[in-house]
């Protein structure tokens, strides 16, 4: 089993998925010639050359229409948008083409796109560069929503959604490119569907997706150790569907439910989650579910500013000790 | 082209009229709901390019005002006034409606609401094609407000950039519902919008199909041998309201009353009267059997087809073994 770094993951997913079948193809800004902004594309367009290897002008809505539009005829492309931030621009074409096409058809017409798209806070890039769009994406019918939290994922959901039939976003994160982690020498896929228990507990379910698995992680190591909490990490990994059976399980056998998302809270994965408990093991509670999310503010610019509109480790932390009473 | 074939277009044209206004009537009797746009005073467009297409082969996307090109396409009128009685027999099994017909089996690729949408579809189409080294090309028919739209712009660049098979069609009828385009448009002839981006183009009368057919048939050898795009204005005008809820009131009588003069069906019939290929009774005749068929085989059929099941609802949001992977 190799280390990989999440970028050289998703890499991998595209080589092995280009060299299999020739309607793969990548297109975005900057993904050929320069490698990616992320390296995710690197040494791709001198192997596949610039047939399947785009370098996009600057035109998200339309560049995306022509994935979806190659799609629809059976090839299989792998949009990347430099940022979720502009992913706003290419919203017509994503929410009204791709994710209705094959319902609207009567099932006639399938539309086989991946959109990857890099979101979540970094480090100062302002409001405009900052946001995390998953709330968006997940609120549409027709549309795979997925979120890798490690290599293995970033490389696992990436094969599995070319293969898919049905439109699947990809929601990477900014900061986790160069996350280290083991992903098996084998070829794989990870499921487009269900949660994953990242580590097993029996106080307390901590629900967490992407970067906010890191700290859930962070968060039940010191529960443990220092406040004698045994608490569940739970991967969500898939946001649309959301696997309501493996909410309830973990529920069922904590009692106790958190939930952490680098998102701002109104209309989120913490309230979708929220409301999967109460409509599936309500009467399994022994507390009142709580969300650990993001100020509802546009991410600001100064360092302690954009600090203390995210969540960490520690609000995890407290928030459960708060349940808890300890 | 020999009189059987002259008759054949003409009887076409007849058809599309007739079957639009069985629609309208239908329609007013609450048959068809939702909104209904229909193309009197266009017919030598759509059929008049289609006609030099190899259709069945190549593919056709328009708006919304789609049942013509459909027709054309090779789309069986039962199964396309089945979908607009909203049946599980109509072409989308009645998930689609008016403006989302799909036939997937003759290369219809579909009807789209949204103003601008399927430019990027078709040349998505267009990339398909050349990534499997096939001969067909993509064909996109749209209005002149379409031309306004952002799409319209980004889609020219990259179509023209990366030399994709597509010809673009502008049914330029002079109107985006009740906006005259002088007033929406700087530059009303649209083809010469289209230069910047390196396309060749040309205009013509939309209303002569001969006209039309001989503009098209150059505009389709183009696209088709030097694998480029290629963008056709035909000047054309609807009889008829935008959809059925349209007074029309933004038009002078006089506009009207001069374009019913150019009617396509009345320049096309004159014409055949007037070589002798046919006479007036013949005409009669030929317009009753329309009409006799559309009543007793195509509303018919649409009338008595079944409703889809309701259990059904869900179905078609995913494909099948949409999660599958590996
Ligand atoms: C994105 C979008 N904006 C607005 C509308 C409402 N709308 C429907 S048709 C239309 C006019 C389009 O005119 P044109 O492209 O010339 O086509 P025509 O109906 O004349 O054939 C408008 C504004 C829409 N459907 N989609
Ligand atoms: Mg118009």
């Amino acid at each position: 089993m190799a280390e990989l770094m999440y970028w050289q993951g998703i890499l991998r997913a595209h080589d092995e998925e280009m060299a299999r079948d020739p309607l793969v193809f990548a297109m975005g800004e900057d993904i050929g010639v320069a490698g990616g902004t992320y390296k995710a594309t690197s040494g791709l367009f001198a192997k596949y050359g610039e047939q399947r290897v785009i370098d996009t002008p600057i035109s998200e809505n339309s560049y995306t229409g022509i994935g979806v539009g190659a799609a629809m005829l059976g090839a299989r492309p792998i949009v990347e948008i430099m940022s979720v931030n502009f992913a706003w621009l290419a919203m017509d074409q994503l929410m009204n083409n791709a994710a209705k096409i094959h319902y609207m058809s009567g099932g006639r017409i399938r539309c086989p796109f991946v959109m990857r798209v890099p979101g979540g806070t970094a480090h100062q890039l302002g409001a405009q560069h900052s946001a995390r769009m998953e709330k968006v994406f997940m609120g549409v019918s027709g549309l795979r929503v997925v979120t890798p939290a490690t290599p293995r994922d970033a490389y696992g959901l990436l094969k599995s959604a070319v293969r898919s039939d049905d439109p699947v976003v990809i929601i990477e994160h900014e900061s986790m490119y160069n996350l280290k982690g083991e992903v098996p020498d084998d070829e794989f896929f990870t499921p487009l569907e269900g949660v994953e228990i990242m580590r097993p507990g029996k106080d307390v379910s901590i629900f967490a997706y992407n970067i906010s698995v890191h700290w859930a992680l962070d968060a039940a190591k010191k529960l443990a150790s220092e406040y004698g909490i045994d608490a569940e990490v739970i991967d969500l990994r898939a946001l649309k569907p959301l696997d309501r059976a493996g909410i309830a399980a973990s529920v069922r056998k904590t009692h106790h439910a958190i939930i952490v998302e680098e998102d701002e809270a109104p209309v989120g994965v913490g309230s979708e989650v929220m409301a999967i408990i109460n409509e599936e093991c309500f009467f399994d509670l022994d507390a009142a579910p709580v969300r650990v999310h993001a100020l509802d503010i546009p991410i600001p610019y100064n360092h302690r500013l954009e600090k203390a509109a995210i969540p960490n480790a520690g609000d995890v932390i407290a928030a459960v000790r708060k349940m808890f009473g300890r | 082209m020999d009189a059987t074939d002259q008759k054949r277009l003409l009887r076409e044209m007849l058809f599309a009229r007739r079957f639009e206004e069985r629609c309208a009537e239908a329609y007013h009797e609450r048959q068809i709901g939702g909104f209904l746009h229909l193309y009197p005073g266009e017919e030598a467009c759509a059929i008049g390019v289609l006609e030099k297409a190899q259709t069945g082969s190549d593919y056709v996307v328009t708006g919304y005002r789609d049942h013509i090109h459909a027709i054309k396409s090779g789309m069986d009128p039962k199964a396309l006034m089945a979908e607009l009685f909203g049946k599980e027999a109509g072409c989308s099994k009645g998930r689609g409606g008016s403006m989302h017909l799909f036939d997937p089996d003759v290369h219809f690729m579909g009807g789209y609401a949204l103003v601008g949408g399927p430019f990027p579809l078709a040349a998505g189409f267009a990339k398909a094609i050349q990534l499997r080294g096939g001969q067909e090309i993509s064909i996109c028919f749209l209005g002149d407000g379409a031309n306004n739209q952002g799409t319209f712009h980004e889609t020219m660049n990259m179509a023209s950039l990366w030399k994709l098979p597509v010809l673009f069609i502008c049914e330029n009828n002079l109107y985006g519902i009740g906006t005259a385009i002088e007033r929406s448009t700087v530059e009303i002839n649209q083809y010469k919008r289209v230069a910047p981006y390196g396309i060749e183009a040309a205009q013509c009368d939309g209303q002569d199909i001969d006209i039309v057919m001989a503009h098209a048939e150059k505009a389709v050898n183009y696209v088709r041998e030097q694998r480029k795009p290629y963008f056709l204005e035909l000047m054309t005008y609807r009889l008829r309201g935008h959809s059925m809820s349209d007074s029309g009131a933004y038009r002078s009588k006089e506009e009207v009353e001069e374009w019913a003069q150019r009617d396509p069906i009345g320049i096309y019939k004159r014409r055949l009267v007037e070589a002798g290929v046919l006479t007036e009774d013949e005409f009669h005749a030929m317009d009753k059997a329309v009409q006799d068929e559309i009543e007793n085989e195509v509303v018919r059929y649409a009338i008595e087809c079944p409703e889809p099941r309701v259990e059904d609802v869900a179905r078609y949001v995913y494909t099948e073994g949409g999660n599958n992977h590996g």
